[in-house]
């Protein structure tokens, strides 16, 4: 980056920020109480297809090798 | 002399407008919305594997998107690829610089990436003709360390870097594609949303930030850390965001309500967050911190219901695999431990 200011670098910079600013303003938003229950009810629906959350059985589990009985 | 103090105005009202707009939209709390929800009963997971075989820090690993490989990066200048189920190495690939900090794999499996101190982002082919793995493309522009890389898809990588911008480039020619720019520290880590429209980065300026790839602009900026984002991720259903911070709290975001939800913190948690990761369904929150732990949230309600203890020194990374199966975590302690 060159040290040679031109004139007006740092207004165009705080022109930058100010256009940012108007355009983060502008964003379109929903409810908290939408938002958050929408949330809720993504992790309940999905709860059962999550293994960690759920465990998963040895039978099933791919890191682990399933348990074989041997009859002698 | 007259404009600059306008303009200086001009950002000061912005940004009350901004704060008072978020106010009027928070009717409720994640709280009171999960109130009825029972918190999930305590979640113990093993380790079922042990991956053996770096010769320093692990700095970052990435689950390839078919559950069973991975890719781990370590200062000892080696990318290893693991089949995570035989704990066997695929690949060992040296690197030219050992000095590196980040590694992806990319969707398709056929790459992967690393970077670090040497500012560059080094593309690998892992399914060269010959069989032997090589550097495809070096992707140099970035004036500060590589910090973090993820694939869009074979032909396209988003970068993000200690020079405070975000980098998407063309891997075929190797060019800078869009220069994300807006951020005021490192920006220390990346996350690409679920339909790879969006990606999210977090910094060492205390924000985290949503930007649109193909419109090449910062749509929002959440704050609210106070200290450095080392850490960031998306919810699974890609409406939420979640960040961890050397403040030592892990923070949900909504998208769509443009505001924080929640803090995940506790009196005896000291150490920085230093990685993150959900877990399929949303409901658990793994953080990896300083102190060698992973502490486990459940996501609604804020409570801790677990710690993964298994390392003898700092969880530098963690990933769950797409199918949800397992959580990796890698440590300076030179391991990877694969865990359900």
């Amino acid at each position: 980056m060159s040290n040679i200011s031109a004139p007006n670098s740092s207004l165009v910079l705080v022109q930058k920020a100010v256009k940012q600013l108007r355009l983060e303003a502008s964003v379109r938003r929903i409810k908290v109480s939408q938002a958050a229950a929408e949330l809720k009810t993504f992790c309940l629906q999905n709860a059962q297809k999550d293994p960690l959350l759920t465990g998963v059985p040895s039978s099933d589990n791919p890191f682990r090798p399933p348990k074989s009985c041997i009859l002698l | 002399m007259g404009e600059m103090e306008e303009l200086r105005k001009e950002m000061e009202n912005l940004k009350d407008q901004i704060t008072a707009a978020r106010k009027t939209f928070q009717d409720s709390t994640l709280q009171e919305a999960a109130a009825g929800v029972t918190v999930v009963g305590r979640v113990q997971l093993k380790t079922r594997k042990t991956l053996r075989g770096h010769l320093a820090k692990i700095y970052a690993m990435h689950w390839g998107t078919d559950s069973t490989l991975c890719v781990s990066a370590s200062q000892d200048g080696k990318l290893i690829v693991w089949d995570t189920i035989t704990t066997n190495k695929v690949n060992a690939i040296p690197l030219k610089s050992s000095w590196v900090m980040t590694c992806a794999y990319a969707p398709s499996g056929n790459l992967v990436a690393c970077g670090g101190l040497d500012n560059m982002c080094s593309i690998y082919n892992l399914k060269g003709k010959d069989g032997n793995v090589k550097v495809m493309r070096e992707l140099a522009a970035h004036t500060g360390y590589l910090s973090c890389c993820r694939f869009l898809s074979d032909t396209e990588i988003i970068t993000s870097s200690g020079d405070c911008t975000c980098v998407l480039w063309d891997i075929e020619t190797g060019t800078q594609k869009t220069v994300f720019a807006g951020h005021q520290g490192d920006a220390m880590s990346l996350g690409v949303s679920p339909d790879f429209k969006y990606f999210i980065s977090g910094a060492c300026d205390f924000t985290a930030k949503l930007w649109d790839i193909r419109e090449a602009e910062c749509r929002q900026t959440f704050g609210g850390h106070e200290s450095d984002i080392n850490a960031i991720g998306f919810f699974p259903n890609g409406n939420a965001v979640i960040t961890g911070s050397d403040d030592a709290t892990c923070k949900l975001y909504d998208l769509r309500a443009d505001q924080e939800l929640l803090t995940y913190q506790d009196s005896s948690i000291m150490c920085g967050v230093t990685s993150l990761a959900p877990s399929k369904s949303g409901r658990l929150l793994l953080a990896g911190h300083d102190d060698f732990n992973v502490n486990i949230w459940d996501m609604l309600k804020a409570e801790r219901v677990g710690v993964l203890a298994g390392h003898d020194n700092r969880v530098s990374c963690i990933g769950v695999s797409s199918d949800g199966m397992a959580c990796c975590t890698g440590s300076w302690d030179s391991f990877l431990k694969i865990w359900n």
